[in-house]
């Protein structure tokens, strides 16, 4: 168990583009032997192209493509123990949706009673046994979407692609699809390339989530640490809601820094990280909602000397599980702070228009650079100096 | 339909319906009821038909001599069409994996020879065909045959003759579905495993299929009647059922046989369609589009 993992797939330098069009550019991934990765980006950012270069519908402009240690880059798809669950389902209309899924154990030559066994296990996998002999065009889209994850499951190929897989689904179904697909990863060891919009999805399933923009990788991680810890503001933004602040250092020693924030001043524990960064240095401090802390103006003797704020709530939003309320702030903004519900807590309710303090737990801000130019302006603006 | 008339419509609706059902009424059905009329008619001497009812030309169709010609002019249809389809379908392929701005030029170039009367085509090739034709001169001075081959009047220049006019149609419906065919599916049967022969035999002939079938028709329902063809290339002896109606019409003067025939041909066409129709029916609850 111990052992390092080793590489399934590796993308080495791979670049792909459609016409004069960069879709993906010099691209380096690695994927592990058994391990839920997820893909998520905007829409557009070339997450299906990474899909359908591995599963061999495209071949790169430039770079290699390595699965299992042999290089697949040219090889026709057909070849390649890789299977996809594809965006658009993509299941046969002619046939009927056990032949759909028997499909690919028929083209590996497999005996008939061993194809209907899986097959029929496969569907009831996806809880579809039953309507085995409809055609697609009878299923709802959910069902369809099902079908799709079974015809590529049940050839349980070293690698399997997901574009998508649960985007049709209702939010009970989606949780149990994405149990089930979680302990079929775990059941027959398959590696599993996902592809989501939904970031809850992404941080819930993934051992490792690649955050990408506009055709290269912004960030490679846990969950917890894109989540956590995210290197720019675009993941930070990408991922989970954020308070954003911008903010000046204004004192820095080897273990405290001063920041402005707010026109307050706010000590925090100093980034190693970050120590090439100068004082008088612009940064962005993110706070996450569920990391702040409400108060009643009172409280402000016992916050002493935590970073605290004074505003306004103007909206109170009950999520079940966390009741999200929205603060203008006196020194201008808003932000959104996100409570776990206790009933007991008298303090909790606050009504809109009532003044409230709002802290958060120290040392949790995540401090960025200020990026607000995009890299490639910031570089011409650099080269005119 | 009783509520179709009920409901209260604009002059202008009425006029097209009257000028519609006016028109099918005179030149569809009409024709039809007097071809039917005069199938079972007899055959007179100084008038076209004798106003006598009669069954003897539905017998008669079942002579071993008129049989012998429908069964001929069937195979030569057969081997028209299965011509046909074979050259059609890798060049109606072809034309849809175009881009998307070559496509209409290319199609154009498939239409073109529509502008051509069919018959002033079928005269090119009797002249290309013929014993002193372009063909064996060419030939002959390139020094690859002796004597001038025989290829006008021969079963094969019939056939050739059907395939050249009638191609197109075959090229058409199959360019339609080709041009519909959601490329998804043949990268989801590779992505199973699938090889090219095996994704083009699973997949692209049954979702090509109502093309084909459409085509089929196209070509060999016309390839059964296009007597001018059978005349001008095939000579005497070759006969399509077409040249059956048309000589007893025209020179038998047994216009109640010719009509026969007729229906017979008919007949044959309506079963064709019914069964198109019902395959048509059976492919889109299997294809959903
Ligand atoms: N066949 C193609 N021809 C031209 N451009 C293409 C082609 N396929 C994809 N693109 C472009 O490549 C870029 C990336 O596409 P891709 O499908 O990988 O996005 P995506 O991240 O999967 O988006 P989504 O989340 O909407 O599915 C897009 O800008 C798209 O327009
Ligand atoms: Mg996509």
């Amino acid at each position: 168990m111990t052992h390092p993992p080793s590489v399934l797939v590796s993308l080495k330098d791979v670049s792909k583009s459609y016409d004069d069009k960069t879709v993906l550019a010099a691209l380096d991934l690695d994927i592990y032997d058994g391990e839920f990765v997820t893909l998520l980006g905007p829409s557009g950012c070339g997450k299906t192209t990474i899909l359908r270069l591995i599963a061999g519908f495209e071949r790169p402009n430039h770079g290699q493509i390595i699965l299992a240690g042999e290089e697949i880059t040219q090889q026709a798809a057909h070849l390649r123990h890789v299977n996809t669950v594809f965006q658009s389902y993509a299941l046969f209309p002619h046939m009927s949706v056990f032949d759909n899924v028997a499909f690919g154990l028929r083209m590996e030559k497999v005996a008939e009673p061993e194809v209907k066994e899986r097959a029929i296990q496969a569907l009831e996998m996806v809880q579809l046994a039953n309507l085995a002999h409809r055609r697609p065009h009878q299923l709802s889209g959910g069902q369809q979407q099902r079908v799709a994850i079974a015809r590529a499951a049940v050839k349980r190929p070293r690698l399997l692609l997901l574009d998508e897989p649960l985007s049709a689904l209702d939010y009970k179904l989606r949780k149990q699809m994405q149990n089930e697909l979680k302990r079929l990863q775990r059941q027959l060891g398959i590696t599993f390339i996902f592809v989501t919009h939904d970031q809850e999805e992404a941080l819930s399933m993934s051992d490792r989530v690649i955050v990408m923009r506009e055709g290269h990788i912004e960030q490679i991680g846990t969950p917890r640490q894109v989540y956590e810890n995210p290197k720019t503001l675009f993941v930070a933004r990408f991922v989970g809601e954020t308070n954003l602040f911008d903010a000046v250092i204004q004192t820095k020693n080897n273990h405290h820094w001063t920041l402005t924030l707010a026109q307050q001043n706010v000590c925090i524990k100093a980034r190693t990280h970050l120590a090439h960064l100068a004082e008088g240095q612009k940064v962005k401090v993110l706070l996450r909602p569920e990391d702040m802390r409400l108060y009643a103006p009172a409280d402000r003797q016992a916050l002493a000397d935590q970073p605290c704020l004074s505003g306004k709530v103007i909206e109170r939003n009950y999520k079940g599980m966390t009741l999200d309320t929205v603060i203008a702030l006196e020194q201008g903004g808003q932000i959104l702070v996100s409570e776990f519900f206790d009933e007991e807590d008298p303090d909790f309710d606050y009504r809109l228009g009532e003044s409230v303090l709002v802290s958060w737990v120290a040392n949790w801000e995540v401090i960025l650079v200020d990026e607000q130019v995009s890299p490639s302006v910031a570089v011409s603006a650099v080269e005119e100096v | 339909m009783l509520h179709f008339f009920q409901r209260p419509r604009s002059p202008f609706k009425t006029g097209v319906l009257v000028l519609i059902w006016g028109w099918m009424l005179t030149f569809v059905l009409l024709p039809n009821v007097m071809i039917i009329f005069t199938s079972v008619m007899t055959r007179g001497d100084s008038h076209f038909i004798e106003w006598q009812l009669t069954l003897d030309n539905y017998i008669r169709v079942f002579d071993p001599l008129y049989l012998q010609v429908f069964i001929s002019s069937l195979w030569m249809a057969v081997i028209t069409t299965l011509i046909c389809l074979i050259i059609g379908y890798p060049f109606a392929f072809a034309i849809s994996r175009f881009p998307a701005h070559v496509k209409p030029f290319l199609m154009l170039l498939v239409i073109i020879p529509f502008w051509t009367n069919s018959l002033v085509r079928t005269y090119a090739l009797k002249v290309l065909l013929a014993t002193k034709g372009l063909l064996n001169q060419s030939l002959l001075s390139l020094g690859l045959i002796d004597t001038p081959l025989r290829m006008l009047y021969t079963e094969g220049a019939v056939i050739l003759g059907l395939v050249y006019v009638l191609l197109p149609f075959m090229i058409l419906p199959l360019y339609a579905v080709f041009d519909q065919l959601n490329y998804n599916y043949i990268e989801a049967a590779q992505d199973l495993g699938a090889s090219k022969i095996k994704t083009f035999w699973h997949l692209v002939i049954p979702l090509t299929m109502p093309g084909i079938i459409a085509g089929s028709l196209l070509v060999l329902l016309p390839a059964m009647g296009m007597f001018y063809i059978a005349d001008l290339l095939g000579g005497a002896k070759h006969l399509l059922i077409g040249n059956l109606i048309k000589n007893q019409f025209l020179d038998a003067r047994d216009w109640p046989f010719g009509a026969t025939a007729s229906i017979f041909l008919t007949s044959a066409m309506a079963i064709l369609l019914y069964a198109y129709w019902r395959s048509i029916k059976l492919m889109k609850q299997q294809v959903n589009v």
